[in-house]
């Protein structure tokens, strides 16, 4: 293996830990519900449908009304504007108007003293519903040929005539499982009314300028007479992006119509209900291939359970399109992706953004291919990696740093991945009810919003004349570390200690028409406004101690020790103390917009991405094959986050995305009934990872190299790319079930997330003549 | 009368409250004290825990909680600590200084749980004899991966801390039973099984409380309205657990965190199946008779303890009586417990060494999860016949019950694998599981019939849990 670079630790930024983690640890940090509440403070609660799909015939809700502390009731007939709380279709109610489309939607909203009494009246009420039929899955679906949009297609080449050429040809399908977000800190959103007029909203949310803009509209006012603000979140991945709207405009409404202070804080369970989740999906796939593996031809069927309404669902179904290649060069490929509308909460946004979806599409066909020639299946990933005369994506996007092939190979030596699989081997062969199994899959991930013009970004920068410094970007904190590592963009580039930067709250008031903080992109697009914000204010302190000090500008250094001016230091504080008397602005805005990038849906043709981000595991796992439970025994990652602005801040991207990840593919399964009904929603029934889950070998390695793009130090985007690593999980798994039948050269019918239920029935499958 | 607790050396008297006003309530929206939070007010999550304290001579009992179901007047007469308790001359304590400093943080909302299990574990407070990944088991993050807590636990696992004083303060405190009115409810917190009897004799009705691990919901969730309740965490009488010779009795309301270790005496497996039941702050408030007397069909304690021939002791003002446990469980939602009576004891005697126990819970997560099938099985076996058979399982029926033609199977049989087969097939007459959430109706009679082939293996030494496979091989 090749010794790192010693020059790159110098390179590498310090890592400074999360700048709330002293506040997180003593229980200091104030999230939204943490506030101090005003007096007449009213607390809110929606009342749900019981239907999947009808027409509301009739509501009384005098019961509710009556009901002790309840103070207001509204329906929609109450939204003075358009009654609309979604991303783009205008699709999305926030009070039920006529018909409800899935079970549990708003109907009406109870505005009470408390929350209990809130939550007590909203189930009092008496809705009389038409029943329509509703569509529950993606058969029925299909069947009545209900679509969010058209079906697309994305191809190279022709897949079908490519198809009838191939010397090896084999078909498979599998399902996955969506996946709920469980942010620890449920939907909550307080509003205060302003005068005249105006209303502030705390929210926690991944996207506070769309907040700002819907709750305008809801309640007929201008953006500029609305403020939302988030300091941090308690989690989101995506959860908070959309769906934060809903109890944002809730509270909006409430305070509008009272004048009262208004906070709609929702119980887990509702909140499981209430808000989307990721997007389950239905694979299918034809593919060609050759002896040593080689996929030389692909026809590609995805379906996704969009639910009721739109939501993000085209961008995310676009998204899995886009990584059904992962690592691998499509010769010949055509992919179909049926975007279905169901009566089921919409789905919505979620870490990976539909990646994950077309990953571990690919990756299983790949494992496909390799059970169906008796190869080790990190032979058959080897063959088909991008390389040279092979490197553009079936979008047409040129894979400019194709480090995956490096990577596959150092993690293949470091993990000692042969060796282990040989153990793995011998071990199955003398054990009759435990099996393991061993997995490498790598991770190629797109980086930048795939709908352009949301990659833009901008800042905010104060210096203030005691050399203090404040920072404030459309990045919202949820965990990830934006706000930590902009901070230190900033910082560096006034050569101060961190500690002299202040990062302030979120707010639409001091930097607008902000998007999402999402796609992985918060440091990447507001670092680099902040540093745009950051020289621009230098670059004025530089032209004025130069003209002060009567030498050229190229004599003025920032510099950890102070300020080298000519031959005299001065310190930070007193350059801008002075700068400040010498009537020079120490404040300036940023701005920054991704360059390069150009996607034309239509033809689905274009360069979404700036670049790509990398990584590679191998997960060894281990089944019993009488109960189906399964452990995860040991993970190693190699992993990609160019030259990291935060080493520990990046190792918990990659750990937890990958552990999260894990739970998407074993243990988080979300059931419904045959009413539509979603029976997982608390933690007792839905279960995502607990500290014994994570393997207890669990090694993470950062990848030393540069992103080849000019992004802030060179580093590169680390939110989404690690949780697609868990799909070596996935693989692993079905290679232990394979085990309980050797030599039989297929894939066991595993469906995705592998509960020791769907194991046990994998297993019987597979052992069946 | 009033509450009364102490928190961070101070006495909190509560003149009139709400009987089922949760802890977590009170101290975020009363006291402000708003680092405890709510992540799922249920218990399943432990962002909401707090460390409770009991005296015991001149120390201190601590165990964490779930504070979003424990109910303000189990508090009386017991010490408190939240996260903001632990600051000591206004700085971090070292186990925050390493979390802060080592990532165990992303979005934050979870760390002051993990704090509060990971300072119970560095004090020895109840329970948290475990590796750390058990002690945290009941708290979930959703952003870390766990890595750095589980580093943090392990670099800070040992605290001092001196509660001499806080014992004296505490032993004056609760010496009497408790009782309260609020707004026409009453609540009572009795000290004794005979002033219990009287109380249940006085107020048939009245809803008892042990752990609350399970009523809690009922207020949380299902937005209940409880008249009466009677608490039962002061009954010292009930709490006892005797372990002699030839088994173990255990009071109704002893925890499962104090029966963990006399229960995995008894047999590692039952052992194994109290550390998955709950976390450790369900552990610590659940207890085994709540387990029983709530007449759940997948609570996990009956199904073993009715394979290992337990009896169930309920009393009443007028007299006791005693049962085989399963004979407890009449049909769903029904229980042989009369107006007044009370679960008192279970007896569990000591497997002879010709007893083959195998006890299984199966789930779709290890650790604080609700068992899909939980079974147990307990063959005495005299020179290779099964002399008698006692097979019991949850989450097959609408009762925790035992398997009558599998044990018809097994009884006068050599142990054989054809006769450990013979004995799954049989299952299928014994059971029609409904399918749920937590599985289907088929894989509960796969796995549980697989749980009677494992025993067999697991007799050879050619199975075992993949929870005992090292990490790497070689």
């Amino acid at each position: 293996m090749a010794e790192r670079d010693p020059a790159w630790k110098v390179l590498e930024k310090p890592s400074h830990p999360h700048d709330s983690a002293h506040m997180h640890v003593t229980g200091e940090a104030r999230y939204t519900d943490d506030v101090s509440e005003p007096q007449g403070m009213l607390h809110l609660a929606f009342g749900q449908s019981s239907m999947a799909r009808a027409r509301i015939v009739s509501m009384d809700l005098s019961e509710v009304l009556a009901a002790d502390g309840v103070v207001a009731v509204y329906t929609a007939a109450d939204i003075p504007g358009p009654n609309d709380v979604s991303p783009v279709a205008h699709d999305d109610r926030l009070l039920a108007d006529g018909e409800v489309v899935f079970h549990g939607q708003a109907i009406f909203l109870v505005a009470a003293t408390s929350q209990r009494a809130a939550r007590t009246a909203a189930r009092l009420g008496k809705i009389e519903y038409e029943p329509l039929p509703a569509l529950l899955s993606v058969e029925q679906a299909r069947a009545a040929d209900s679509l969010i949009e058209t079906t697309q297609h994305m191809a190279r080449g022709d897949a079908a005539k490519a198809l009838e050429s191939c010397p090896h040809r084999l078909s498979g399908g599998f399902t996955m499982g969506g996946q709920d977000h469980f942010y620890l800190e449920g939907q909550v959103a307080v509003a205060t009314p302003g005068e005249d007029g105006q209303v502030h909203i705390l929210s926690s949310t991944q996207h506070p300028s769309e907040i700002q803009h819907l709750v305008a509209d809801l309640l007929g006012l201008s953006s500029a007479d609305v403020t939302v603000e988030v300091r941090r979140m308690g989690g989101a991945f995506g959860g908070k992006e959309t769906q934060a709207s809903l109890f944002a405009a809730a509270a909006a409404l409430v305070a509008h119509k009272t004048g009262l202070p208004a906070k709609f804080r929702c119980d887990r369970d509702d909140d499981m209900v209430l808000t989307g989740k990721r997007h389950p999906f239905e694979v299918s796939y034809k593919v060609g291939y050759d002896d040593e593996g080689h996929l030389l031809a692909l026809s590609l069927h995805l379906a996704s359970d969009c639910g009721a309404t739109e939501d993000l669902s085209p961008a995310i179904n676009d998204r899995a399109m886009f990584h059904a290649d992962n690592c691998y060069y499509l010769a010949d490929v055509e992919i179909v992706s049926e975007r279905l509308r169901t009566n089921s909460v919409s789905a919505t946004a979620f870490r990976g953004f539909g990646g994950p979806q077309g990953m571990l599409a690919i990756e299983r066909i790949i494992d496909h291919i390799a059970a169906r020639l008796g190869k080790d299946p990190l032979d058959v990933r080897l063959a088909n990696l991008y390389g040279p005369g092979r490197d553009v994506t079936q979008y047409g996007m040129k894979v400019a740093d194709n480090i995956a092939p490096q990577m596959i190979a150092r993690l293949r030596e470091t993990a000692r991945y042969d060796e282990r699989a040989a153990a793995v081997e011998a071990f199955n062969a003398v054990n009759p009810v435990i099996k393991k199994g061993i997995a490498l899959t790598p991770v190629k991930f797109g980086i930048s919003f795939t709908t352009t013009h949301l990659n833009q970004a901008g800042a905010l920068v104060h210096v203030y004349a005691d050399g203090s410094i404040q920072v404030n970007h459309g990045g919202t904190e949820m965990g990830q570390g934006v706000y930590v590592k902009v901070a230190q963009v900033v910082a560096d580039v006034f050569g101060v200690p961190f500690s002299q930067v202040r990062i302030t709250a979120t707010r639409t008031d001091k930097v607008p028409n902000t998007s999402a903080t999402a796609a992985s992109s918060g440091a990447d697009l507001n670092g680099m406004a902040a540093y745009n914000a950051a020289m621009t204010i230098r670059q004025r302190l530089i032209a004025f101690l130069a003209r002060t000090h009567n030498c050229d500008e190229a004599e003025v250094q920032f510099t950890p020790a102070g300020i080298l001016v000519g031959t005299e230091t001065i310190s930070f504080e007193l350059a801008a103390c002075k700068a400040h008397v010498g009537r020079i602005s120490l404040s300036s805005t940023g701005f920054y917009a991704t360059p390069d990038i150009a996607y034309d849906r239509a033809t689905h043709r274009g360069r979404p991405f700036y670049y790509f981000a990398y990584g590679a595991a191998v997960s060894e796992v281990a089944i019993d094959t009488l109960t189906g439970e399964h452990k995860v025994l040991a993970v190693d990652i190699l992993h990609d986050v160019g030259r990291s602005l935060n080493p520990v801040i990046d190792m918990g991207q990659i750990e937890g995305g990958f552990v999260q990840g894990q739970g998407w593919l074993t243990t988080e399964e979300l059931v419904w009934d045959d009413k539509g009904r979603l029976l997982t929603h608390s933690p007792a029934t839905y279960k995502i990872p607990t500290a014994s889950d994570r393997a207890k070998h669990f090694t993470v390695t950062l990848w030393d190299g540069e992103n080849v793009e000019p992004t802030i130090n060179r580093s590169k985007a680390v939110g989404e790319p690690p949780f697609m690593l868990a799909i070596s999980v996935f693989s692993a798994l079905n290679r232990a079930i394979a085990a309980t039948a050797p030599g039989k050269a297929d894939l066991p019918q595993l469906d995705a997330p592998a509960t020791p239920e769907r194991i046990l029935k994998a297993i019987t499958g597979h052992r069946a003549p | 009368m009033s509450v009364r607790f102490i928190l961070d050396g101070e006495m909190v008297e509560l003149a009139e409250v709400d009987p089922t006003a949760t802890v977590l309530d009170h101290l975020r929206y009363k006291m402000r004290r708003t680092g405890t939070k709510e992540g799922c007010a249920e218990g399943d999550c432990g962002a909401c825990t707090v460390l409770v304290g009991e005296a015991s001579g001149d120390s201190v009992v601590w165990r964490s909680v779930n504070a979003c179901i424990q109910f303000l007047p189990m508090l009386h007469g017991k010490a408190l600590l939240t996260v903001e308790s632990l600051k000591e001359q206004d700085a971090p304590n070292p186990l925050q200084v390493c979390m802060a400093a080592n990532g165990s943080s992303q979005c934050g909302f979870c760390t002051p749980g993990f704090v509060m299990s990971l300072y119970g574990r560095a004090i020895g407070a109840k329970g948290s004899d475990l590796p750390v990944a058990d002690v945290i088991a009941g708290n979930l993050c959703r952003c870390t991966g766990y890595g750095p807590i589980l580093e943090a636990g392990e670099t800070v696992s040992s605290l001092p801390r001196d509660d001499a004083a806080l014992a004296a303060q505490l032993t004056e405190l609760g010496a009497e039973s408790a009782s309260g009115k609020w707004q026409g409810r009453r609540w009572f917190a009795p000290k004794t099984c005979g002033e219990l009897a009287d109380l249940l004799a006085e107020h048939p009705d009245a809803r008892m409380v042990a752990g609350a691990t399970d009523v809690g919901l009922w207020v949380t969730k299902g937005l209940k309205t409880l008249e009466t309740v009677i608490f039962l965490g002061d009954v010292t009488d009930l709490a006892a657990i005797e372990e002699a010779d030839d088994g173990l009795m255990v009071g109704a309301a002893v925890r499962y965190a104090d029966a963990h270790t006399p229960f995995a005496r008894l047999h590692p497996d039952l052992g194994e199946l109290v550390r998955r039941i709950g976390g450790l702050q369900v552990r610590n408030a659940g207890t085994v008779g709540g387990n029983i007397a709530n007449g759940s069909p997948i609570g996990d304690g009956p199904p073993a303890l009715i394979a290992m021939g337990a009896e169930l002791t309920l009393r009443s003002a007028k007299g006791r009586r005693t049962m085989p446990l399963e004979d407890y469980f009449l049909e769903y939602g029904k229980q042989d417990r009369q107006p007044g009576e009370f679960v008192e004891s279970v007896r569990v005697p000591k497997p002879g060494p010709d007893v083959v126990i195998h006890i299984a819970k199966l789930s779709r997560r290890f650790d604080s999860d609700i068992s899909a099938v939980c079974g147990a099985i307990a063959l005495t076996v005299d020179a290779g016949t099964i002399t008698s058979a006692r097979v019991a399982f949850g989450g097959m029926a609408a009762t925790p019950k035992r398997a009558a033609a599998c044990e018809a199977a097994l009884v006068g049989q050599y142990f054989t694998q054809e006769t450990m087969e013979a004995a799954a097939q049989a299952l299928e007459s014994d059971f029609s599981p409904l399918s749920d959430v937590r599985g289907s109706s088929a894989y509960r009679l796969e796995a549980a019939a697989n749980l009677l082939r494992r025993l067999w293996l697991c007799e050879q030494g050619t199975a075992i849990s993949v929870l005992d496979l090292e990490a790497l091989d070689g």
